[in-house]
């Protein structure tokens, strides 16, 4: 019953605002439908926590402590980007880079994304799952070319293709997936494309179709999660896209998109009885987070810098999963809900401060500080929580990667901490004299909503400093299915 | 020793070639409306083959399955391709560029690895159209290079729909295909994403003054 609510809250809001999205009011009726999907989201987490995993709707959707933890995060997420929308786009339309068809096509297109994600981490079938995140696709491509700039459709077209690309190498992982399955479970029902099903006989699935299944599988989703070498479309959606946009790609799709991968996996290593699923992630993960991490020294553009964080970030989650084991799974389920506050905080102070600047060349924003010392110091302390300063929570999980990766893995210890430091000098010396120094901007003409820089980032701090016992036992539990 | 093939798995294996080389001339087609075309041939001979799996198989969804697909396949897809080329005033569209012969021999070497690729799997299948498995990999790769050799963004979106059909042909020929609700999500998923290709292009001309992609070039690393 939470579970229609939390789904069916988004959908019905896309609809509403695809008839009222053109009023002064649809950023408002935004927020209000994203609130009622939080307080749905609250009500699953607590039957989940009352009653453990369920199953419905004939099995074709099943919550279970791993997701119900993702289905709480983006609902958050989902609400507090919508706050910050309200008076983000409000400023872009007076700025003349929007009118209300495209600010109707926006709202109702934000609230069908939501749905997608939604429903993409709550099925328990394969096939609906490749179909949601391909919705995940398509109701964005629109968005990231929503200001018809030549770079904006440039980027939306990149990012359509390279994504469609990938989710038909998903496909394919699918179908071999299903045809693996149907062997065992007969083609009757749908049983075949179950997850729980599939989980239940994975030790008995042919390994050989399986190991190649995954290949795609992984390559396919991996390209949304923004994994090396298909991580081409990922900065310029980011840097293209309206900043909320960019915010929910960042903190939330790639989490969908990663969520896909894990489960995935999990099948993977229980068929093919080998660490080979794992070594693949792992590989993936380090090639994404060294490369992102040297290419953060050559960006120019604020928003672009940070798509690079997220690849790295990305990458490091990957890495972890793939190591496997309590301890790597606490560590990448603690880290993507860090990034993902912590990420999506930034963008919402980037995003402002390219509009006090009117630019988002990184060399044209100087001095937020004497502007709008909460824009400024929202900026600052999201990039120092990003780079893994401590006490923030991205410290801790980092911490705990690189840990374990120094127990199982020595080798590839290095590369992380190399990879670490220069993000670390890239990013640092980048956001320092946007932050401080001296300039003649104007104030914005609507006040800016921070309040959601800074509730993320001091959930973030708190999660650094002290994990709650019921939190913290939650992870254990999520990572324990993970395996 | 292999037993000799019935009457429809031998219809079968004709087909499946018909698809194969229907990817190869769409490697070698240069002028984008006969792409069209092709595509939408591609289409019939899915149709068929699906069909006639359904027949021999005795398999009630598949019927509605190809149903599915001449609609869809046959007609709705090359039906607004076409159209949007006549808004667009493309219609004479070629692509000049392209090195057919390099392309060709690529696309020869990429058959002969998706049949590598597929041999562990279709002997495993107990489908009647597992030795196909090998042509619908083919068929997805030749997709696949058409999809980087092209610069039109017209031809970049024919590529993908052919290896959609790819995946399709891959699908019936282990599986006898999908459950039925989730074949129709991904054709609704595809048609919206043609929907989206259509306005884009609008977009790109509105922008750019021509399809070419080959002006999409401004955001790179620097």
């Amino acid at each position: 019953m939470e579970l229609a609510w939390v789904l069916g809250t988004p959908l019905f809001g896309a609809i509403v605002l695809a008839v009222l999205g053109a009023r002064r009011s649809a950023a408002e009726l935004n927020v209000v439908i994203s609130l009622a999907t939080l307080i749905a989201a609250a009500a699953l987490v607590l039957r989940i926590i009352g009653h453990g995993s369920m199953t419905v709707a004939h099995e074709q959707f099943f919550v279970d402590p791993f997701n119900v933890f993702l289905i709480a995060l983006t609902a958050l997420i989902g609400f507090t980007t919508a706050v910050f929308s309200r008076p983000y786009m409000r400023i872009e339309q007076d700025h003349g880079r929007l009118n209300t068809h495209r600010l109707r096509l926006y709202h109702s297109m934000y609230q069908l994304f939501m749905a997608a994600m939604l429903v993409a981490l709550s099925t328990n079938n394969m096939g609906l799952l490749w179909v949601a995140m391909e919705a995940a696709t398509l109701s964005t491509v629109l968005l990231v070319s929503l200001y018809r700039t030549r770079a904006s459709i440039e980027a939306a077209w990149k990012y359509f293709i390279l994504c469609g690309v990938g989710i038909a190498l998903a496909l394919f992982g699918t179908i071999l997936l299903y045809f693996a399955a149907e062997r065992l479970l007969g083609g009757e029902g749908m049983k075949a494309l179950l997850w729980t099903h599939l989980n239940a006989v994975k030790g008995q699935l042919d390994p050989t179709v399986i190991g190649l299944a995954f290949v795609f599988l992984l390559v396919g989703y991996g390209t949304k999660v923004g994994l090396a070498p298909l991580h081409n479309w990922l900065p310029d959606a980011h840097a293209e896209g309206p900043t909320p946009v960019s915010a929910v790609l960042s903190g939330l799709l790639l989490n969908v998109a990663m969520y896909a991968v894990v489960r995935c996996k999990i099948l993977a290593a229980g068929a093919m009885h080998s660490a080979l699923p794992g070594r693949m992630l792992m590989v993936f993960g380090l090639l994404s987070t060294v490369l992102a991490a040297f290419l953060l020294w050559r960006q120019r553009d604020i928003k672009r810098l940070f798509g690079y964080s997220s690849i790295e970030h990305m990458g490091i989650i990957t890495f972890a999963f793939g190591m496997g084991g309590p301890l790597a799974n606490f560590a990448a389920l603690l880290h993507m809900t860090v990034h993902s506050l912590t990420k999506s905080a930034i963008f919402f102070a980037a995003g402002h401060a390219s509009q006090i600047a009117g630019t988002q060349r990184i060399d044209g924003i100087r001095g937020l500080l004497a502007v709008s010392p909460t824009v400024g110091w929202g900026l600052m302390l999201g990039s120092l929580a990003i780079l893994g300063t401590p006490p923030f929570g991205v410290f801790t999980s980092e911490y705990m990667v690189l840990i374990t990766a120094m127990r199982d893995h020595p080798w590839a210890t290095p590369f992380l901490l190399v990879a670490l430091a220069v993000a670390f000098a890239a990013i640092f010396f980048k956001v320092q004299p946007m932050v401080f120094g001296e300039t003649d901007a104007q104030r914005l003409p609507h006040p800016p909503a921070l309040v959601p820089v800074f509730v993320h980032l001091s959930i973030v701090l708190m999660l650094g400093l002290y994990i709650p016992p019921a939190l913290a036992q939650w992870y254990r539990l999520a990572a324990s299915l993970i395996g | 020793m292999m037993p000799p093939l019935n009457l429809a798995t031998q219809l079968l294996h004709v087909l499946a070639a018909g698809l194969l080389m229907i990817s190869f001339a769409m490697l070698a087609q240069r002028r984008t409306r006969r792409l069209i075309v092709l595509l939408a041939w591609q289409g019939v001979v899915l149709t068929a083959s699906t069909l006639l799996v359904a027949v021999t198989a005795h398999l009630q969804h598949l019927y509605y399955s190809a149903a599915l697909t001449l609609i869809e396949k046959v007609w709705l897809m090359p039906w607004i391709l076409l159209r949007l080329m006549r808004r667009l005033g493309i219609e004479g569209d070629s692509d000049p560029l392209v090195n057919i012969p390099t392309l060709m021999l690529v696309g020869l070497g990429l058959v002969i690895f998706a049949f590598g690729l597929a041999q562990p799997i279709s002997s495993l299948a107990t489908t009647v159209t597992r030795q196909t498995l090998g042509i619908a990999m083919a068929v997805i790769l030749l997709a696949f290079l058409m999809m980087i050799a092209r610069h039109k963004a017209v031809t970049q979106v024919i590529g993908f729909l052919a290896m959609e059909n790819g995946l399709f042909f891959a699908a019936t020929s282990t599986t006898y295909g999908m459950p039925m609700v989730i074949e129709l999500g991904i054709a609704l998923d595809l048609l919206v994403g043609v929907f989206i290709f259509g306005i884009f292009f609008f977009q790109i001309r509105e922008q750019f003054d021509s399809l070419d992609l080959h002006q999409l070039e401004a955001l790179k690393e620097d």
